[in-house]
């Protein structure tokens, strides 16, 4: 039911030629899939898909769009090329598919073996945090997280770089 | 924005619970869904709020540029001095155990910190972000 709301909601974005109702629809997509997460017992992935992914993508996608036109350019030809590209990549993610496990199968290589049975079994008394996610993030996959916040970080000076302090150079 | 005077009332109404909110899901992150991450993109959204509602020059008085860039800096330090407590107490990079005298205390006390260094850095990004982008468009429209 939510992955045909999802699908529909994806083709609408597509169809649209208003650059407006797709960036809204592309937040209800984002709180779509989180409560997609959410049905498949993820919640700290759902938590930042609707804090993220509805909340602030939604909100700078409207500040970009103040700045640029509201509607899309109509395309001038036909791209074969790209239409190619697109199948090919496209049928290729589908093949993928194809030899993944069930959902919930727990026979799925995930469920075998040393890594996540050791983190199930041990961490209630290594790590003593109620919340397994946030022991596995935070604790055995420490660096990890360091790295991923050193991500985030060069994403905001690439920003502040590129398009910031134009305002108190130029603006005042 | 600054003639609406609805969203004027409500937003002034929301904004002290968005940032409570934001502190409850980054302090009860080891016990609930939620942590820094989460956290930082919540108490982010309320400065958004504010800046969309009173415009940027007034949410730049509340949290200047020169402060964020600070901030999103120092949430990386903060974790990374987290790592090298570890080592300076006689454990590796990143291993907590060491930092009190119970091992789960240790990784508590360290998840503490480093979840507050990772929500630190997000805020302040996110803000940096959004700040740009605003700037911009201003600078565009005149």
């Amino acid at each position: 039911m939510l992955l045909t709301l999802l699908a529909l909601t994806a083709i609408a974005i597509i169809l649209l030629r208003d650059l407006w109702s797709s960036v809204m629809l592309s937040g209800i997509f984002s709180l779509v899939s989180a409560s997609l997460f959410m049905v498949m017992d993820a919640v700290d992935v759902a938590f930042t898909e609707a804090a993220v992914g509805a909340g602030v993508s939604t909100v700078l996608m409207l500040g970009t769009l103040a700045i640029t036109p509201k509607h899309e350019k109509n395309a001038d030809r036909f791209q074969e090329v790209a239409l190619l590209v697109v199948c090919v990549t496209g049928g290729a993610l589908i093949y993928g598919t194809l030899d993944m496990p069930l959902y919930g199968d727990p026979d799925a290589p995930i469920h075998q073996g040393e890594p996540a049975s050791r983190y199930i079994d041990r961490s209630p008394e290594e790590i003593g945090v109620p919340n397994m996610v946030t022991s596995l993030l935070a604790s055995y996959r420490g660096y990890d997280t360091l790295g991923e916040t050193t991500v985030i970080f060069t994403a905001g000076i690439g920003v502040l770089l590129l398009i910031g302090r134009s305002k108190t150079h130029s603006g005042k | 924005m600054t003639n609406y005077h609805i969203l004027r009332v409500i937003s002034k109404l929301l904004i002290p619970f968005i940032f409570l909110f934001a502190l409850y899901v980054q302090f009860h992150g080891d016990y609930g869904p939620g942590g820094g991450f989460q956290a930082g993109v919540i108490f982010a959204s309320g400065i958004v709020l504010y800046t969309l509602i009173f415009g940027l020059e007034r949410a730049q008085s509340v949290i200047p540029l020169r402060v964020v860039e600070v901030l999103f800096s120092f949430g990386v330090i903060l974790y990374a001095s987290v790592g090298i407590a570890g080592i300076l107490k006689g454990g590796q990079f990143l291993e907590y155990g060491v930092l009190a005298h119970d091992p789960v205390h240790g990784q508590h006390l360290g998840i503490l910190v480093i979840e507050l260094g990772v929500g630190i850095t997000v805020t302040a990004v996110v803000i940096a972000i959004f700040f740009s982008f605003v700037g911009r468009s201003e600078v565009d429209a005149q």
